[in-house]
């Protein structure tokens, strides 16, 4: 439709724009279908007796999310593209990196590795929904930025869930403990030991504020 | 275009709420249906495209398959109980440290959290020829691609190989065998409950299965007898990384001592064959004895006796001699 539209209005526009509206066009259509790819079913068919509803209701950062999920998606997907919250990060997308870590009842699980259908009910908390409504920054993002503890910060928000869940579990843990909790996560500039010291001051943080 | 790794192909997407639904959807659709608990093995089948299952039956919902509690005779496990629940459950902590550790040793904070028991016990082999999806014996093909002059095999088995070289995964499968635990298997019209030992098969059995479980059966708990609680116990994993990794090889051991002498003994090994792997001649050797170290190299060489290792990991031989004596030396209570 979006060609008509072009060639309707070809007098006043030039060959090439009209090329590149053409490319534009093109390009936005496979993009679709390579995020929703597979049979036009995926998108018509009716879901079989019995089988999921593509309209959920998701409780995410302590709102209830109106959204159509497919049956093959998973919550990083659901996030990023169709709730606005990129903040949640794909890495490896396998579960090995960490990048994705969300809280789902205020534990720690990868985003990649669960379907957005499998958290029907739950509570899930992404790295938006951790300031303070006034703008206040958490105390583990706080420790953060005090610390300095990134240096490319795409692993931040994976390891500052992390932390999160870490302090839910086990509010005053060791170095080696804080490790540990920090494991499932990986930061390809090595900035291990900032970062450990970012968790430790976020346990301080954590208690001042309590 | 590349091949497409992070779309999953589409499937219908059942959640049942109790377990007769479950199991009425996994014997309609049969070999067409993916069992779905945690997912932490599935999603890799799935993303990768090696496996298409037409119907996916996720076990979040079903109540039943959860839940662990004290029975008469041990404990309950539900097969849907998370890793970490596993690992911090005070009846298992307290009575079945060995079971805890081994759950304790699997992978991040993040797959505990999510995997479960019963999913660790089923997950499939980490072969990387067969889970590119290769047509290897394992996958219903003619040929070993991890046996070959040029192959990868450094992780590959040492013990029972059968055509196929693939191990066992699993850290709490030898732990359960260790512990003489029970597995039940349901079906649409059937139950029946098999020891943790024969739960698992190697490849002379059926190359294309890594458990007893046939389609349409599912595996809803795991019972763990009184007789080992308590006992002392050893548990090692030895892995390339502290967090995340599979194990290169692992140990599970359970003693019963009295007056300095072993008077019974129960030891599994992992990862260095298709199945964990109870080493009989070891317990039988032990039976009896005090600990001493020519004891302790006797039953080291008894351990290895049939190893057969590939180019690449010789290294597994010793490995696995190491571990059972230290097993035996380091047991705690």
């Amino acid at each position: 439709m979006k060609i008509l539209e072009v060639v309707n209005a070809g007098r006043t526009v030039s060959r090439r724009s009209f090329i590149k509206g053409v490319i534009a066009a093109g390009a936005t259509a496979s993009a679709t279908s390579y995020l929703f790819r597979g049979p036009a079913s995926a998108f018509a068919a009716p879901p079989a007796h019995g089988a999921v509803e593509r309209l959920m209701s998701l409780n995410v950062n302590g709102q209830q999310r109106r959204v159509d999920v497919l049956p093959h998606e998973t919550l990083a997907m659901t996030l990023r593209y169709k709730l606005g919250l990129p903040g949640t990060k794909l890495g490896c997308d396998r579960a090995e990196c960490g990048a994705c870590t969300v809280l789902l009842d205020g534990t720690v699980h990868y985003a990649c590795s669960i379907l957005t259908h499998q958290v029907r009910g739950r509570e899930v908390l992404t790295i938006e929904g951790l300031e303070a409504p006034d703008g206040t920054l958490h105390p583990v993002q706080e420790a953060v930025v005090d610390e300095a503890g990134f240096q490319c910060a795409f692993c931040a928000p994976g390891f500052i869930m992390a932390m999160v869940g870490m302090l839910n579990q086990n509010p005053n843990p060791t170095r080696e403990e804080a490790a540990r909790a920090l494991s499932g996560n990986l930061c390809r500039c090595g900035d291990y030991n900032k970062i450990l010291n970012s968790a430790m001051r976020a346990v301080e943080y954590t208690q001042q504020r309590v | 275009m590349g091949v497409v790794r992070d779309m999953m192909k589409p499937f219908e997407l059942f959640q049942p709420t109790e377990l007769d639904g479950a199991l009425d959807l996994l014997s309609r659709h049969g070999s067409d249906a993916w069992i779905l608990s945690g997912g932490m093995d599935t999603f890799d089948w799935l993303k990768d495209r090696a496996k298409q299952p037409s119907v996916v039956v996720d076990l979040g919902g079903v109540s039943e398959l959860k839940g662990i509690e004290g029975t008469e005779d041990g404990i309950r496990i539900g097969a849907m109980a998370s890793l970490t629940e596993v690992a911090t459950h005070p009846e298992i902590t307290s009575r079945y440290p060995l079971l805890a550790e081994s759950a304790e040793k699997v992978a991040t904070p993040q797959i505990r959290q999510q995997g479960t028991l019963g999913g660790n016990l089923c997950q499939d082999t980490r072969c990387w020829y067969y889970r590119s999806g290769w047509p290897c014996y394992r996958a219903g093909g003619n040929i070993c691609y991890a046996n070959t002059p040029t192959a990868l095999n450094r992780e590959h088995c040492v013990f029972e190989a059968n055509r196929c070289v693939a191990v066992s995964p699993s850290d709490t499968a030898p732990a359960l065998i260790a512990l003489d635990a029970r597995m039940t298997i349901r079906s649409r019209r059937s139950e029946r409950t098999v020891e943790a030992e024969d739960f698992f098969l190697g490849p002379a059995t059926d190359i294309t299965r890594m458990t007893v479980l046939r389609p349409g059966e599912l595996l809803t708990e795991i019972h763990v007898p009184q007789r080992w609680a308590g006992q002392s116990y050893y548990f090692e994993k030895v892995a390339d990384r502290k967090a995340w990794d599979f194990a290169l090889a692992n140990v599970a051991a359970t003693f019963q001592r009295q007056n300095g002498r072993i008077q019974d003994a129960r030891i599994c090994v992992g990862a260095v064959a298709a199945k964990p792997l109870r080493l009989r001649n070891v317990e039988a050797a032990l039976r009896g004895q005090s600990v001493d170290n020519s004891l302790l190299e006797q039953v080291g060489e008894l351990a290895v006796r049939n190893a057969r290792p590939l180019r690449q990991n010789e290294y597994k031989v010793s490995l696995t001699r190491n571990l059972v004596k230290r097993a035996i030396r380091d047991a705690r209570t």
